[in-house]
């Protein structure tokens, strides 16, 4: 049965239409692992609501 | 006169203005040494040689005519793959950009060393796009380590670390978005230079995380790396982060400056964390030699390297989807999976890392006023073995493509300069980051060249080949 991971990867390589071959599948999963655990880190951070982005970086 | 292997971009040039060396003497010297060694070393993928031979014939024309020449006449120099060449196909390491036609014009940084009389020898080896520490590449095959060549040169500037640490140019050029000209400064023991986020024009080069993404030089001195930093400053229309409201702030007359008067810390916490005793030594011997004994926090740095982290592989992502619809059986296999990968991380995660960017630069910020220098490692290691995959970093066993840049991401991620000054250990040299506030380049490397003089910081003699 598939983890909800792997029906996430499913959806989005539609959505994105990304050719995703299956022998591919279990490292992209871990790289995604690794990202989406960082980004947890990061999530887990208290901002204020009024905090600007800094896409561009000017210092 | 002719040429030494080692002989540094400042010395070049004297001899050259002075009439002692010709321009092309010293371009035919350096053709030679890569002729001689990059079969080993696996540097280049492009020599340039017709074009150097014809910039040098015009410096010693000029000198012959009696007319003024710039303060890099005639001083070899090779850029990494990503820079555009005139004539040349921009392939950033990749198989992909090869197909690409050539280009119609240098970029910005290239003009601007050539303007100062430098002489363009060839384009360097990288990892694949840049997304990479390793300086392998699975098109062209590693550029290797000068010291020892089975070890890795590091990256993705690893043409540019080996070219320089092997003595083949003295200058070279590369980009830095996580890491990419500290690890391999680091590694190959050499100077490397990531300047201020926006300092110098990115123009003409290919892209990897446009928010993230600055150029800069390497040298085999502190002298060679403030020459070449000074010849590339100044505005550009032609990249959009380039300042427009900082002027040229030439940094070489201001080397010699004491730094007696600067307020040093050492950067504490997460930079004292997953090293190998190698970079603790570096670290201490550089921190030992300028009195420094203040220990400085930086807060939530591993926060910041997640951050990093997400925008690289999410930015990376963005510009490589196209690619990765239609040609993703020509990436380097490792990329392609972390790029596809960086293409599913949910936006608010991404709009998130951006905010905490802001948040992080003002702490940072508040650190500067009660410091000008923080001093941490560049790398946690020496270089390891080529294919390397994993290493035992605090005890964990990690990744080591990953993790090498575990000290340079929170750093480059609100865009500071720093110099990496290479601590001759043995058997290898590692690197250590000299870091200033915002567009102080002229402070850390004041810093670097103090420790130049008083031998802590020193290019050891290529000796792998």
């Amino acid at each position: 049965m598939a983890e909800p991971l792997d029906d996430y990867i499913d959806a989005v390589t539609k959505a994105l239409a990304l050719p995703v071959e299956e022998a591919w599948r279990s490292s992209i999963r871990a790289n995604l692992e690794v990202s989406l655990r960082l980004a947890r880190l990061v999530d887990e951070f208290a901002l204020p609501d009024e905090t600007e982005p800094a896409p561009i970086f000017t210092v | 006169m002719t040429t030494k292997p080692e002989m540094t971009a400042a010395d070049i040039a004297k001899a050259v203005t002075g009439g002692k060396l010709s321009a092309l003497d010293a371009t035919e010297a350096a053709l030679a040494r890569i002729t001689q060694h990059d079969t080993i070393l696996n540097s280049f993928t492009d020599v340039t040689a017709d074009r150097a031979r014809a910039k040098a014939r015009a410096i010693d024309a000029d000198i012959a005519a009696g007319k003024t020449v710039g303060p890099l006449a005639g001083v070899p120099f090779a850029v990494k793959n990503l820079f555009d060449v005139a004539g040349l196909s921009t392939r950033a390491g990749s198989k992909i950009n090869r197909d690409r036609a050539p280009a119609t014009r240098d970029a910005t940084l290239i003009e601007r060393m050539e303007a100062a009389g430098a002489v363009l020898v060839g384009a360097l080896n990288m990892g694949e796009y840049a997304y990479d520490f390793t300086g392998e590449n699975v098109h062209d095959g590693p550029s290797r380590n000068p010291h020892d060549t089975t070890r890795m040169s590091g990256g993705s500037s690893g043409g540019s670390g080996s070219a320089v640490g092997g003595a083949l140019v003295p200058i070279a050029l590369g980009s830095d978005t996580n890491g990419s000209i500290r690890v391999p400064s680091s590694f190959c023991g050499i100077f490397g230079l990531k300047p201020t986020y926006g300092r110098l024009s990115r123009a003409r080069s290919f892209p990897f995380v446009a928010s993230l993404d600055h150029l800069g030089p390497f040298a085999r001195s502190v002298t060679d790396l403030a020459l070449a930093y000074d010849a590339m400053q100044g505005p550009d229309a032609d990249d959009a982060a380039c300042t427009t409201t900082r002027g040229l702030e030439p940094t070489t007359p201001l080397l010699a400056n004491p730094v007696s008067d600067l307020r040093i810390g050492i950067a504490g916490g997460y930079f004292q964390q997953n090293l190998f005793p190698e970079a603790v030594e570096a670290v201490s011997r550089v921190a030992k030699a300028l009195g420094a004994t203040r220990v400085v926090e930086v807060p939530e740095a591993a926060r910041a390297r997640a951050a990093a982290y997400v925008i690289t592989t999410t930015e990376g992502a963005s510009l490589h989807l196209d690619r990765l619809r239609k040609r993703p059986n020509d990436f380097d296999p490792a990329v392609r999976d972390r790029l596809i990968a960086g293409a599913m991380v949910p936006a608010p995660l991404v709009d998130r890392a951006q905010k905490f960017r802001r948040w992080y630069r003002a702490q940072l910020a508040e650190i500067f006023k009660s410091v000008d220098v923080l001093i941490a490692p560049a790398t946690p290691c020496t270089a390891p073995k080529l294919g390397q995959v994993n290493f035992n970093l605090g005890g964990v066993e990690l990744p080591v493509r990953a993790n090498i840049g575990i000290h340079t991401q929170p750093i480059s991620f609100i865009g500071l300069p720093v110099v990496a000054v290479p601590v001759p250990l043995e058997p290898l040299p590692i690197g250590v980051q000299i870091i200033a506030a915002p567009w102080r380049e002229d402070i850390a490397l004041r810093v670097a060249y103090a420790l130049e003089k008083m031998g802590v910081a020193a290019v050891p003699s290529p000796r792998g080949f």
